[in-house]
């Protein structure tokens, strides 16, 4: 090695490389940056604008904004636990509703749908999700409320010792009872809730599903597996991050969901646990209901709300994103 | 489960037998079906005895009531039933998987059943007012909500709808495609802020963007005593933008990832700055996607209620002016007209609802038709041209190399040519049609 032994003229060092762009580019790249700016200046501009808006009410209120259950920010009392605790209980209806069909739904299409159904049935579920929400308000407040009401019903006949489903002031036994008692409910409005975020989840999880290796499902069957064992074995443990993140995808949906709510839901200010009963509330339909009557103290009190929901949400979208991205099923399901 | 018995006997042996009965018995088609005739029995058997079972329930003992109550007894039941047959001559396994089967099967029925019933049930409600012409070409300023269905329409709400949708996407489709080009062609730490802050935006509730405008523009500040908007369709059009634009950026930026890493580095390699790569590459190559991005976006601005009802009011009249005086869109003049305890008005409501479906259904196809294709995934036409066209670059290149030689023999530097060929080849195969 008579090279080496000789003193390096040249010591190897990385060399800087040197990017020289055109005008052509350097105009691409100032424009691109000024829109992502723009973007975060608007959308940074929102949050402060609620931020500071809310400030004057929660100022005002203090601590009891968490534990007041009235809304009356004009004579000063007023708070989100009832419209917070209503909101998140529609959202836990529509995720009772919604998480069985959204599965089901998905590994219909994903796994046993015949092929040429797939396209058509992926096609359906997507506009599923582009149906605008005044239309499912609409079915839910004049076509379904009745027949459920009766299911309503039997409910609060046959299971009221569980808590949640008694019912207080309307007698279920009673024939002759009115059934628009049980048909604006948090139970009604939670269904259709949950019918609306179907689609949305149902996307998520089936394009995880079909992203389960082919290798190991062949796996499963060469060794002798039932289809419904494979499913168990391989499809579901590979979407499991799917199926949590597209749930969580649809609660946040659920939970900012305006229009369907306040077209079936008889809005109520107190903490209503009972979901059968008639009355409930939703911040997102408090909103709708009071923004038109308030004065600049009671808009800074709905701003505080709404913000509370914004808070809310967020948390449970970030929650998603992070599970989803956790699994192994990890980047290829963002919505 | 078919057994197939492997005989230890030597090669020779098993030709034989299998050449003889080739030739004695003629190979018949299997079927490879799953579905066997005691499946079929057992799932009529279990539907029948299931529904006649419940209607003994509802006739004579009746628990419930409804046609909801119906179904869901009877699915109960049938699922019962139907595991019982199974379970006669099969094993725990396979029971299971009947089972599961099963329950998927009415999963997805009870979700497109659901879905189908959503969308007709405005077009047969508002059949009434849909039969008329006047529906469509009429504002309501001459029939007050009393006034019967072949007098007055909602073409008012109809021109509101469009304004405000075509003022939002001509906000949040430059802000938005930049943007996301942004996030994905200049990567670093100040666009991985964009990105997360964009993302956390998507969870805006929409009511809320409304209230921010409402609050922001529309009320008084400052002790003025007028805000900077009147409620007008472009204080509507500003509420759908704030909504619209996380949810397209988002949308816009999972779809110009899949741009394949390939493709912009053959484009940077064959001399283009980054601003032809992105023009000529990266956004040709994602059309299809973007183009689905931005629909879908417009389909959900299009039927949102809650931000309009806070930021447009309401008329009677067609109003063309964005700026000046109250606009009405579809869904809130539905929403307006269905709370209405008239008859006729509710009629009316529903056809709007109609309206708006089909408007958005009408969306929906053109999105699937013109996109709902991944990036450099090409129909058969669009792959024919291309291929035509990749022949026709070949054949210039090599007249082109042809002219040079003769130009400058003494380089023979064709090689170069071969190459710059092929990458045209390549680039123009998985990439759109320019």
């Amino acid at each position: 090695m008579t090279v080496l032994d000789e003193p390096l003229a040249l010591e190897d060092a990385p060399r800087r490389v040197v990017v020289v762009r055109d005008r052509g580019d350097r105009i691409f790249r100032g424009i691109a940056r000024t829109s992502g700016t723009m973007v975060l200046a608007i959308v940074s501009l929102i949050g402060l604008f609620l931020f500071f808006r809310a400030g004057l009410a929660l100022r005002g209120s203090g601590l009891s904004f968490i534990t007041t259950a009235e809304w009356e920010p004009d004579s000063g009392r007023f708070g989100i636990a009832a419209i917070l605790s209503g909101t998140v209980m529609i959202a836990l209806v529509a995720l009772v509703v919604s998480l069985p069909i959204a599965l089901g739904t998905s590994l219909y299409i994903s796994e046993y749908a015949p092929r040429p159904l797939k396209k058509v049935l992926r096609s359906v579920v997507d506009l599923g999700a582009a149906i605008p929400s005044i239309v499912y308000g609409l079915w839910g407040a004049y076509f379904l409320s009745d027949p459920i009401s009766g299911l309503a019903r039997w409910l609060a006949t046959y299971l009221s010792w569980i808590p949640f489903l008694k019912v207080i002031g309307g007698d279920p036994t009673d024939p002759l009872a009115s059934r628009s008692f049980y048909q604006t409910s948090t139970f009604v409005a939670g269904i259709i809730v949950g019918l609306m975020v179907i689609p949305i989840a149902s996307s998520v999880m089936r394009e995880v599903f079909s992203q389960a290796p082919a290798g190991e499902r062949e796996a499963a069957l060469a060794l002798g597996s039932t289809r419904w064992g494979m499913i168990r074995t391989v499809v579901i443990p590979f979407g499991m991050g799917g199926i949590i993140g597209g749930t969580m995808l649809g609660m946040g949906r659920a939970l900012g969901e305006t229009i369907a709510v306040y077209m079936i839901l008889s809005q109520v200010f107190v903490i209503q646990p009972h979901i059968l009963q008639k009355g409930g509330s939703s911040v997102a339909a408090l909103i709708a209901l009071r923004f038109g009557s308030s004065s600049a103290f009671g808009l800074s009190a709905l701003m505080a709300a709404g913000l509370a929901l914004f808070l809310v949400t967020l948390c449970i979208n970030f929650g998603a994103s992070i599970i989803v991205a956790r699994g192994r099923s990890g980047a290829s399901t963002e919505a | 489960m078919t057994m197939i018995a492997i005989s230890p006997a030597p090669r020779g042996a098993t030709t034989a037998v299998s050449d003889v009965r080739a030739q004695t018995e003629p190979e018949a088609l299997r079927s490879t079906g799953s579905l066997r005739q005691t499946d079929l029995l057992a799932l009529v058997g279990a539907a029948a005895s299931a529904t006649a079972l419940t209607s003994v329930i509802f006739s004579q003992i009746a628990p419930f009531n409804g046609p909801f109550g119906f179904v869901v007894l009877a699915e109960v039941f049938f699922l019962g039933i139907y595991m019982l047959l199974v379970s006669f001559d099969e094993s725990r396994q396979a029971v299971r998987d009947r089972l599961a089967s099963a329950i998927v099967h009415s999963l997805a029925f009870v979700m497109l059943l659901a879905l189908a019933l959503v969308i007709a049930y405005p077009f047969s409600r508002g059949m009434s007012a849909l039969h008329h012409v006047n529906f469509f070409t009429k504002d309501m300023t001459q029939a007050g909500a009393q006034v019967s269905l072949d007098r007055g329409g909602v073409l008012h709400a109809v021109v509101g709808t469009l304004e405000q949708i075509a003022i939002a996407l001509l906000i949040t489709v430059p802000l938005g495609l930049t943007t996301a080009v942004f996030l994905n062609e200049i990567p670093g730490r100040f666009s991985r802020l964009v990105r997360t802050i964009v993302e956390a935006m998507t969870a805006l509730p929409s009511i809320v963007a409304g209230l921010f405008i409402y609050a922001s523009l529309i009320v008084p500040l400052f002790g003025r005593d007028q805000g900077i908007l009147p409620k007008s369709g472009f204080a509507a059009a500003l509420a759908i933008s704030a909504m619209m634009l996380p949810i397209i950026i988002r949308a816009a930026d999972v779809v110009l990832r899949l741009v394949s890493g390939s493709l912009k580095e053959a484009a940077l390699a064959l001399g283009a700055g980054q601003w032809r790569t992105v023009w000529h590459v990266v956004l040709p190559t994602a059309r299809s996607g973007l183009t689905t991005a931005v629909i879908l976006g417009a389909a959900r601005g299009l039927g949102e209620t809650a931000p309009v009802l806070l930021t447009a009011g309401y008329s009677d009249y067609i109003n063309w002016n964005v700026f000046n005086g109250q606009q009405t869109s579809l869904p809130l003049l539905v929403f307006k007209l269905i709370t209405l305890p008239s008859q006729v008005a509710k009629a009316r409501g529903y056809g709007a609802a109609a309206l708006l479906m089909l408007i958005v259904l009408v969306i929906f196809i053109v999105a699937r038709v013109i996109g709902g294709r991944a990036p450099g995934d090409l129909t058969r036409a669009q792959e024919h041209r291309r291929v035509l066209q990749s022949r026709r670059d070949a054949t210039r290149f090599g007249k082109l190399a042809t002219g040079r030689d003769r130009l400058a023999p003494e380089s023979g530097d064709s090689g170069h040519v071969v190459v710059l060929t092929e990458v045209a080849v390549t680039e123009t195969k998985q990439g759109e049609p320019s």
